[in-house]
């Protein structure tokens, strides 16, 4: 499971702006210049997942989504 | 749940660092305790790290003011507490706070504060310099750790820096429980309307700062949502970030294997940042939150109305989140610490408070290689009595 490819989504309708995402995994997430997630890559690479799922528990919104898919 | 008897709670702290003691029990065996607040209600404490986070970010629990009770006395007492006016966003519920907090974002994504990190650099330099004019022994908290966030705060909202006696008082009187309800008020309306003011003259004097940009941004706002906006900015944006850096240099230098750590490897500065906002959690008291209607937590009942304080500190300390919570350690992976909260209302300014932290943790270390405390660490006046705990003054010699 932990290697197997990785789905990520956002909400942007939950999202308030707090930027956990963009410094923790700044391959995957970017905010906009109004301050939202921008998801970049909804299919990040292995070497990433760690920092992604530290993203998505520390998303003071729940604004994130992760499923393993595969 | 507990059978004892509620408890009630104290800022102040064991040591120079550590939580309430009785704290530290609690998280282990009960994340939530009954707690009796300071007006005699009935309410609960948050110790525990899960639970914490479970009940900042349900929105079964309000933030508004009206519906809270006090945590801990203060001398000024009010009969009622006040409902929270138009754009003092940290005092309302989704969806009015989401229409404050939604144009301010922008303002403070993680690159828009990465372009401030020179200029920021520039600022913590000439405060070093102003320190070496005055020479050794000197208040750290004074000249470096109070002006550094006033001056960027300042500049970012279009406040006058010329102005910061003003705002600095009135701050300090407000966020101090020793102080009279007349005087508590008093400084609450003077820089309410001494912002106010500020807002007005914008309006017709535009400038490149938050608050003109607020007004461009949605014509709508009233001069009472700016102002309440530009007082939350002012007072959030300061104090904290003020005290945190006051504090965490008092850590350092009372960790010294910690200190040098950190010399030998600069690197390690952004992890000791986290740490130190994990270890320091100087919002230590709140935030408080009210049940709308009766909700679970972890097994727990809360019934609608009875309000919840989270100890951010106590559950920074959480033995279940961070292995051998107690100890000081800038190697450790902190991330995921509350220092900022948790949930729609987490800090704001919190990349803001990230780099100016760094920059003057770096800077500082770097310029006094012999940075140590002027006196012994027992005669450092600490801000039990205050809103955000921090020290009063930090006497150094380099
Ligand atoms: C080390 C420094 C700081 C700490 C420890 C800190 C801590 C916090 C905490 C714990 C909250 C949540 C309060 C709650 O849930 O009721 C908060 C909210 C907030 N902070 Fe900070 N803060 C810091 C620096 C700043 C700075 C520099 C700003 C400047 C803009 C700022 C602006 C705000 C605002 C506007 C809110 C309210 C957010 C909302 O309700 O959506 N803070 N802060
Ligand atoms: S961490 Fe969550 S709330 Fe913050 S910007 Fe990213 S998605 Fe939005």
């Amino acid at each position: 499971m932990r290697d197997g490819p990785l789905r990520v989504g956002v909400d942007r309708r939950l999202c308030c702006g707090a930027g956990m995402c963009a410094l923790l995994a700044p391959e995957v997430f970017d905010q906009c210049d109004e301050g939202f997630v921008v998801l970049l890559d909804p299919a990040p690479p292995a070497a990433a997942h760690a920092a992604v799922r530290e993203a998505a528990d520390q998303c003071p919104c729940s604004a994130i989504t992760l499923h393993s898919a595969g | 749940m507990s059978q004892g008897l509620p408890v009630t709670f104290s800022t102040v702290r064991e040591g120079y660092f550590n939580p309430p003691p009785a704290t530290r029990s609690l998280r282990r065996t009960e994340p939530l305790t009954r707690m009796e607040f300071a007006d005699g209600h009935l309410g609960w404490l948050v110790t525990g790290y899960s639970a914490a986070r479970a009940v900042l970010a349900d929105a079964r629990f309000s933030a508004r003011g009206e519906l809270k009770h006090p945590p801990v006395p203060r001398a000024a007492t009010l009969d009622e507490a006040p409902a929270a006016p138009p754009g003092m966003f940290i005092q309302h519920d989704d969806p009015e706070h989401q229409r404050y907090r939604k144009l301010l974002v922008g303002q403070f994504t993680v690159r828009r504060m990465r372009l401030l990190t020179e200029w920021i650099e520039k600022i913590t330099a000439e405060r070093l310099d102003e320190m070496e004019r005055l020479g050794s022994p000197a208040d750290l908290f004074e000249h470096f750790a109070l002006p550094i966030p006033s001056l960027v705060i300042c500049e970012l909202l279009g406040v006058p820096y010329a102005d910061r006696a003003t705002f600095q008082h009135h701050t300090h009187v407000w966020s101090s429980f020793g102080e009279s309800t007349e005087d508590v008020t008093a400084a609450f309306l003077e820089l309410g309307a001494y912002l106010g003011g500020l807002v007005r003259l914008k309006r017709t004097e535009p400038a490149d700062d938050i608050i003109s940009g607020l007004i461009t941004a949605d014509p709508d706002l009233t001069d009472e949502e700016l102002t309440s906006i530009a007082f939350l900015l002012l007072v959030a944006g300061h104090e904290t970030t003020a005290n945190q850096l006051a504090l965490g240099t008092f850590a350092l230098l009372e960790h010294p294997e910690q200190l040098a750590a950190l010399r030998a490897d600069p690197s390690l500065i952004e992890g000791a940042v986290e740490e130190s906002l994990r270890f320091l959690s100087i919002v230590h008291h709140g935030p408080t939150r009210a049940a709308l209607e009766d909700v679970e937590v972890e097994g727990t009942l809360i019934r609608e109305g009875e309000v919840v304080m989270v100890s951010l500190a106590a559950a920074n300390r959480d033995p279940e989140r961070f292995p051998d919570p107690e100890s000081f350690d800038v190697t450790r992976r902190a991330a995921g610490h509350l220092g900022f909260g948790h949930g729609i209302h987490q800090c704001l300014g919190q990349q803001l408070a990230r780099i100016e932290l760094r920059v003057g943790f770096t800077a500082l270390l770097e310029r006094f290689p012999q940075l140590r405390l002027a006196c012994p660490p027992e005669e450092i006046r600490l801000r039990h009595d205050m809103q955000v705990y921090g020290v009063y003054a930090l006497p150094v010699a380099w």
